[in-house]
């Protein structure tokens, strides 16, 4: 019976996966690359792939490892880049809370900006299990990426291509998100803040210790244009 | 750095990654019988819908924030790259298909241009 039941979840959550398997697997592949190239064995790509699971971190952790031990600085940008997954935790609350088992642990660590989109917006068909749709889904994911960054971090070295300049795919899925929300929002206040006051910090402080200072003005910023942003809103 | 730090490095890089995760679940736990669910703050609700987008942009810059104008190429392969990422999103809107065209520019100019 649960066997049935688990089949019948993994095969409604598979195609939905499909899109991500092809991303994933050549971001992941390119993360592999890039963290060979920058001189780290396979076991690395290989270990974050698995424990940290959230893409652009995993990039940007690269710099991290590269650069001076600064463990709290680690902490504190990670928490500031991955700070959108509060608010997938808000908006999925109902959702995952209604799981039953440990399943549910799993489904919050792997809630990756790709497992959110699907398991927040998909129609789960009549009579599948919701808790074990929305577990493939994020396994499924995970799966493709930890496969890529495998790839890429043992066959990396075998590429016999110049690979220089392939690290700007770590800027290009920055950009590409971003492109994205613009596309998608009405109002671009927030998204014009969040470049301009970075620029404006980056000048300013430099580029090794720009981004708290970043944070903190983009939320002061969006504290003191809370009524004007919320009545444009309403208006929209 | 040693193989110690980046252990410690990667292990705060889990750490900040499960906190963001866990966090809203824990600070609003499931509705009980005699107790319901707490409402989620306006504020925060408010910062949930804004802060995305801007977070992004932080995250272009961070992406940029090595590029010298001043010296070297003076980030022409940065904003050639990212104008053939934007044309090619505007075009087709396929987020693989604009990254990987403009990853492949960007390769091709630093390689063969400048």
């Amino acid at each position: 019976m649960k066997r049935q039941t688990m089949s019948a979840a993994f095969r409604a959550a598979f195609p939905f996966t499909i899109p991500i398997m092809t991303g994933f697997l050549f971001l992941g592949t390119a993360y592999g690359v890039y963290m060979n190239v920058s001189g780290f064995p396979a076991i690395y790509p290989i270990l974050m792939a698995l424990t940290v699971f959230a893409g652009s971190m995993e990039f940007v952790a690269v710099n991290l490892l590269l650069g001076a031990f600064n463990p709290l600085g680690a902490l504190a940008l990670t928490l500031m880049v991955n700070a959108r997954h509060l608010f997938y935790g808000i908006a999925m609350l109902d959702k995952y809370r209604a799981v039953e088992g440990k399943k549910r642990w799993y489904l919050i660590f792997g809630m990756c900006d790709e497992s959110f989109s699907i398991n927040v917006a998909a129609q789960v068909p009549e009579g599948v299990d919701r808790g074990w749709f929305y577990f493939f889904v994020t396994l499924l994911n995970q799966c493709y990426w930890v496969c890529g960054a495998t790839l890429g971090g043992i066959f990396g070295a075998l590429l016999d291509f110049d690979l220089e300049g392939l690290e700007f795919v770590m800027t290009a899925l920055l950009a590409a998100l971003f492109l994205e929300q613009v596309l998608k929002e009405k109002d671009h206040t927030s998204a014009l803040l969040g470049v301009g006051l970075s620029a404006v910090c980056l000048v300013i402080f430099g580029a090794d210790s720009f981004v708290i200072p970043s944070m903190l003005a983009i939320l002061g910023a969006l504290t003191l244009l809370r009524n004007t942003l919320e009545r444009k809103e309403a208006a929209l | 750095m040693t193989v110690t730090q980046q252990v410690i490095t990667i292990a705060m890089v889990v750490l900040g990654t499960v906190l963001t995760r866990f966090l809203p679940f824990w600070i609003f736990p499931a509705a009980k019988p005699d107790k319901p669910a707490k409402p989620t703050p306006p504020y925060i609700q408010y910062l949930g819908r804004f802060l995305p987008a801007a977070a992004l942009g932080l995250l272009v810059v961070y992406g940029l924030k090595d590029v010298n104008l001043l010296t070297g190429s003076h980030g022409l392969p940065e904003l050639i790259a990212l104008a053939v990422l934007t044309a090619l999103h505007l075009w087709k809107r396929n987020m693989l298909l604009s990254i990987a065209g403009g990853t492949v520019c960007y390769m091709l100019l630093v390689q063969f241009v400048f």
